[in-house]
């Protein structure tokens, strides 16, 4: 067997990706598996990318404290590993006064959970603020802490940056089962192999009820996936004041459908919250159009549907822990935990929102666990927590665009119309520390194709790129990894002999 | 290369090509055609089917032919070309900011400008398609390229959703390529694209043609596994019990062209909310002096032959701007559509183009009408100042007429002209 690592990371979402940055700060010999072609590939590419103040969740509750310690660690963050964050703030609104006494809730929730500066502003105030909200607008709970973030990117990042500074990670790597030492894990199986290692910490999103299970651990507990669709409208239409979000009053269920600009300054509606079997069912559907787009319509009346560009689902991994504090009555709670009944794992579950406002600090809560359990966890002496950025074409004045083109020609050359997205850039995606090798994973870090056309134009065009660069024939060239094909064979070639 | 020009022309499709030549023999020494593709010749050079040059060569042509006898025209009168270059903006005082991985990052300023960008086609998320998000979905067009251009098949078996003539010629051409076409699919009670591709495409392949009939959903994660087709009824209601669940790795939409201005926006350029192109007077000028548009840049074309014309029009007319030292003021009488007709480009005609020339009008119907109908231009007092019959009216056929130089006079004096199609 090969070599031993201190630390296997099952699950390369943003919170198994964000341990691995926090852990590489240490001397330690980090791996992270993750089954699927690229990382984020789950629950952290299809989500509202709004990083939440902290008041929704109940006092006590796991969710309360990691994103409450979180929310204030993400300027610092976003500047080390260059991810576009907007702390725009947000507003819960009301549209009656049996909403406005929610408000209140809420307001008294997010001070009890320590969130800052919050306050409740009128009917006028909110007018003011955002012209085209409801003329039906009560009031609104305002909370200046909360953000928008690139959901894609801070992923991409927090794992370049876990590599930058020695974590492995391999794609397309399935766990399997665990390597048992009497009652300590020490190690998991993969299809690549065994890989022993003295942790292992389990942030596999909505699979981490059965990964688990197969340590033995809390056999009641279960994901239930709940999706979530949204429809994307175009940028050149805007339709908000710049950066505003928007939510309506919670009810019991979810935050609601969600009105905001993306930080790639698109308008994004959603999500619905509806229950389904299967935890790859990212179906979008009829009713579920119309369900986002009826509750999009209650806070801006004028949002107009000839707009939408895109619509999509994710998938939020919905446990059943309880809140262990005692005397809040809440199901539904995240795990953080060292399980009593083995040894070697660190057990974490039902991460749903607020997971990707809450990374950071289930990072440190990691870290936190791994010391009280005996680690003595040394700094590297040469950890570089700065992951630059890489240039960004339409970000750039036309001064500094020419002095690209100038410096490196394939900048020079636009793949996607759209969103001006240069062969540069995406061929810096396809050797960058975690490569890019399907077209979906170009997307998500370069946003080609997900503008106005939808990749018509730019598709063939990445799937060449892809082949030529990767050494490999444009049938093989997937959409997101094995069984995703574009192309299926030459013309003229219909399997007969030459 | 230069930095200044009196007329660039962006695009090089048959409206691209077509108002470099007339801008040249229309007196415009200096003209530029930026292209964004490594060829001149844009969309014609997928469209390896026949069907053009009917009007203009009385000659049944494929579209890279087609587009060769422009290229060859274009390049021999010395009209300079950069190829693999896109131009990121324009500005309504006509600079224009390109970038290209040869020649790098330029800046030109142009005396007269021709928008002729095409068109891009409708997406599934544009028509609200439901279902999952596999590979295999694709517009018909892309499709069209990765099978002309590329060389590669993008499917065994094919469901195809649209009529639009794209879509049907698709089928054909897949059918051709050794794939399976299950079914074309259209939402509408009737045809959307030409008949002629109807019958050659579909009916001599034993396709059959859904009318009234969508997609309900699509099935599979990875690769599409299925479509599950369902029919509607006139307000496109699926009809509960209808649904039909169809097996085929990929689905082909043709289900609409929009007309590409991101460009034109930007240079402050007002579109027609109808046709998606900018408003344009019968020269193709837009509502920024100097800013012509041709082709499909303007509305979606059913024959190409009719782009080209478009294209010398607005050449001629980005030429006459250019190389006049001042700007006469234009007196312009706006024209717009009345009963029946969805619209009707162009949307204004200046009074003095009658005096020498014909002006040719193009249209769309809202709705098919199979019988004898008639078109006529009249003006608000109800004065006729022209009209043509036509034996049907067909939403996917463009309708043209002209109003003659005798109708001049009657310009002169009227405040708004109204085309309106009706029944005989």
């Amino acid at each position: 067997m090969a070599k031993e690592y201190d630390v296997i990371i099952i699950g390369g979402g943003v919170v198994g990706c964000m341990i691995a940055r926090f852990l590489s700060q240490y001397q330690l010999d980090i791996l992270l598996i993750e089954k699927e072609i690229d990382i984020g590939m789950g629950t952290s590419s299809a989500n509202s990318a709004v990083i939440h103040a902290g008041y929704n969740a109940l006092p006590g509750t796991l969710k309360a404290k990691a994103n409450v310690m979180s929310n204030p660690l993400w300027d610092q963050i976003s500047t080390e590993l260059s991810v576009a964050f907007n702390r725009s703030s947000d507003y819960v609104v009301a549209t009656s006064t049996d909403q406005m006494n929610t408000l209140e809730e809420l307001l008294q929730r997010g001070k009890t959970n320590g969130v800052p500066e919050m306050e409740i502003i009128s009917a006028d105030e909110m007018r003011k603020r955002e012209p085209l909200i409801t003329q039906d607008v009560a009031g609104a709970l305002w909370a200046p802490t909360g953000g928008l973030i690139d959901t894609f990117a801070v992923t991409v990042a927090a794992a370049e940056n876990a590599v930058m500074n020695g974590t492995e990670v391999l794609l397309d790597t399935p766990f399997e089962d665990f390597i048992w030492k009497g009652k300590r894990i020490i190690g998991v199986h993969t299809p690549r192999g065994a890989y022993k290692s003295r942790w292992v910490i389990n942030a596999a999103g909505l699979y981490a009820d059965d990964v688990m299970h197969k340590a033995g651990v809390r056999p009641d507990f279960k994901i239930r996936p709940r999706r979530g669709e949204y429809v994307i409208l175009d940028k050149a239409d805007f339709l908000l004041t710049r950066e505003t979000v928007l939510f309506p009053t919670p009810t019991e269920k979810s935050k609601g459908i969600v009105v905001t600009s993306t930080l790639h300054g698109n308008i994004i509606v959603g999500p619905n919250a509806n229950f389904v079997d299967s935890k790859e069912d990212k179906t979008v559907t009829k009713e579920g159009i119309e369900e986002i787009w009826t509750g999009a319509k209650k806070l801006v009346p004028s949002i107009n549907r000839r707009y939408i560009i895109a619509n999509f689902a994710g998938l939020r991994a919905h446990g059943n822990a309880p809140c262990l504090t005692p005397g809040i009555d809440y199901t539904g709670d995240f795990i953080i935990e060292i399980p009593k009944e083995v040894m070697g794992f660190i057990n974490l579950g039902g991460i749903e929102s607020p997971g990707l406002s809450s990374s950071p600090g289930i990072a440190l809560m990691v870290i936190d666990l791994l010391k009280d359990a005996g680690e003595t966890l040394l700094e590297k002496p040469n950890w570089n927590p700065i992951r630059e950025a890489r240039p960004v074409f339409r970000h750039l004045s036309h001064a500094e665009q020419a002095s690209l083109v100038k410096a490196n020609p394939s900048y020079g050359r636009v793949i996607c119309r759209c969103e001006t997205v240069t062969e540069g850039e995406i061929l810096a995606e396809i050797h960058a520390p975690i490569p890019a090798t399907t077209y979906d994973a170009i997307k998500r870090r370069t946003w080609t194709g997900t503008g106005r056309c939808q990749g018509g134009f730019d598709m063939p065009r990445v799937v060449k790129i892809l082949s030529d660069e990767l050494g490999i024939p444009p049938e093989e060239i997937t959409k997101k990894g094995k069984g995703s094909p574009y192309l299926i064979r030459r013309t003229k070639d219909m399997g007969g002999k030459a | 290369m230069k930095h200044k020009y009196d007329v660039i022309i962006i695009g090089s499709g048959p409206g691209g090509l077509a108002a470099a030549i007339a801008a040249k023999k229309n007196g415009a020494d200096d003209v530029l055609i930026i292209e964004r593709d490594i060829e001149l010749g844009g969309i014609l050079l997928q469209c390896i089917h026949n069907g053009f040059g009917l009007e203009i060569f009385n000659k049944d042509m494929p579209g890279p032919s087609y587009a060769q006898h422009f290229i060859e025209e274009a390049l021999g009168s010395g009209i300079e070309v950069i190829l693999d270059t896109m131009v990121l903006d324009i500005t309504p005082e006509r600079k224009i900011t390109a970038t290209s991985k040869r020649i790098g990052f330029i800046e030109l300023q142009a005396r007269a400008i021709v928008l002729a960008m095409g068109c891009r086609e409708k997406t599934r998320a544009q028509i609200m398609l439901p279902g999952t998000r596999p590979a295999g979905v694709y517009t018909a067009g892309t499709a069209q390229r990765w099978v002309n251009i590329e060389g590669y098949m993008p499917g065994k078996r094919f469901v195809i959703l649209g009529s639009g003539d794209i879509g049907m010629i698709m089928a054909r051409r897949l059918t051709i390529e050794g794939a399976k076409v299950e079914r074309v699919l259209e939402i509408m009670p009737y045809l959307t694209g030409l008949t002629r591709n109807y019958v050659q495409c579909l009916m001599d392949y034993d396709i059959t043609l859904q009318k009234s009939h969508t997609i309900k959903n699509i099935l599979g994660n990875k690769r599409v596994e299925a479509i599950e087709s369902v029919a509607v009824d006139e307000k496109w209601n699926p009809i509960p019990g209808s649904e039909e669940i169809i097996p085929c790795d990929t689905v082909l939409l043709s289900v609409g062209l929009i007309p590409e201005n991101e460009l034109s926006k930007n240079a402050g350029v007002t579109l027609d909310p109808i046709t998606g192109g900018p408003f344009v007077d019968d020269h193709f000028m837009t509502n920024v002096p100097g800013i012509f548009a041709a082709g499909n840049v303007v509305h979606v074309y059913d024959l190409v032959d009719w782009v080209t014309e478009a294209g010398y029009v607005a050449g001629r007319g980005a030429a006459n701007f250019a190389m006049k030292e001042e700007v006469a003021k234009i007196s312009h009488v706006p024209l717009s559509a009345g009963e029946n007709i969805r619209y009707v480009v162009p949307h204004a005609i200046n009074r003095e183009s009658l005096k020498e020339e014909t002006v040719r009008l193009q249209m769309r119907v809202k709705t098919p009408i199979e019988e004898r109908v008639r078109i006529i231009v009249e003006d608000e007092q109800g004065n006729l100042l022209a009209r043509k019959s036509e034996a049907y009216a067909r939403p996917g056929e463009i309708i043209t007429m002209e109003i003659k130089p005798n109708a001049y006079d009657a310009v002169q004096n009227a405040k708004q002209l109204i085309v309106s199609l009706h029944k005989r």
